[in-house]
């Protein structure tokens, strides 16, 4: 019998394991972004089990609202590493401090 | 077979393809390898809920949209691999701690407690779409049209992003194109006719012995 917490503790898993590779993939922009996509599918997997749970339908509303949402940002993102790479013909993090952060 | 423990069974197996994939994405070496492992992963995920919206709109779009990318740039991948081994026992360490305080909070104890009640849009009497759909274009109407203009602001934005103007490069430029005047290219020059002179030079006389 499935339980609620199947779904938490799977949510719970992939969430963990996107911040294991925001840590580990340092260096790769490409990498981090697909991390973040992996915390926002972990996210979604919350949403939708306990909309199912509590038999509301806002949380799968949400869910597709996050999905635009990750698009978008996918896009915009994908489009400011297109330009860091015609810039300066690198995408890795290390090399990119000209501000001083 | 018992259908509760079929979709038990389902669960796991695609749960741990999740899983799997997940890791690999993370971990592989090669970048177009990990986005098609990330591919995998949002593939079972869709199994698990949510099934065509997040193929359509992940493995469809964004991840296609990842994969235009990665291919489009020239990576060293090596260089790209500096300091995997240096941060691995941190990240593991900090991952290891969020699901350890996680699945405390959950609750593992709790785990069989909290059973999936009935299908919320089946006691409705409707199919999952419908029951959603309803809920979008009611209540959740202006969020709905809000959502339609960030796609938009992305887009945009996107496209504004990456667009450029090559120095190096000609274009035409149809505006000015059309709006040339005929005047500006060709002009024309009254002149008084002249009488066309004789220029023929007269024949070598032949020389007298």
């Amino acid at each position: 019998m499935i339980t609620l917490s199947h779904y938490i503790v799977l949510g719970a898993v992939l969430f963990c394991i996107a911040v294991a590779g925001l840590f580990i993939n340092r260096k790769n922009v490409i990498v981090l972004l697909m991390s973040i996509e992996l915390m926002l599918l972990a996210v979604n997997m919350n949403f939708v089990a306990f909309s199912r749970f509590l038999g509301d339908v806002s949380g799968q509303v949400f869910v597709f609202f996050i999905l635009t949402v990750a698009a978008a940002e996918a896009a915009i993102g994908l489009a400011i590493l297109v330009l860091l790479f015609r810039n300066r013909s690198t995408i890795n993090i290390a090399d990119i401090d000209s501000m001083k952060g | 077979m018992n259908p509760q423990l079929l979709q038990l069974i389902c669960f796991y197996a695609f749960s741990f393809v999740t899983v799997a994939a997940a890791l690999s994405v993370i971990t592989l070496k090669n970048t177009v390898h990990a986005v098609l492992a990330l591919v995998l992963t949002f593939f079972s995920a869709a199994c698990l809920f949510l099934a065509l919206a997040l193929i359509v709109v992940y493995v469809g779009a964004v991840m296609v949209l990842f994969l235009f990318v990665v291919m489009m740039l020239d990576i060293d991948q090596e260089k790209m691999r500096e300091g995997f081994v240096k941060f691995l026992p941190v990240g593991l360490i900090v991952a290891a701690a969020m699901l350890a305080e996680m699945l405390g909070l959950i609750g593992v104890r709790a785990m069989h407690a909290q059973v999936m009640g009935a299908n919320p849009s089946a006691v409705a009497g409707l199919s999952n779409t419908a029951w959603l759909g309803q809920a979008l274009y009611t209540k959740f109407l202006l969020p709905f049209e809000i959502a339609a203009l960030i796609l938009t602001v992305g887009v945009v934005a996107a496209v504004a992003l990456t667009l450029r103007q090559r120095g190096d490069a000609r274009y035409e430029s149809a505006s000015q194109q059309v709006k040339v005047n005929p005047r500006d290219r060709v002009r024309i020059v009254k002149m008084a006719a002249e009488r066309p002179v004789d220029e023929s030079p007269a024949p070598p006389q032949e020389p007298k012995p």
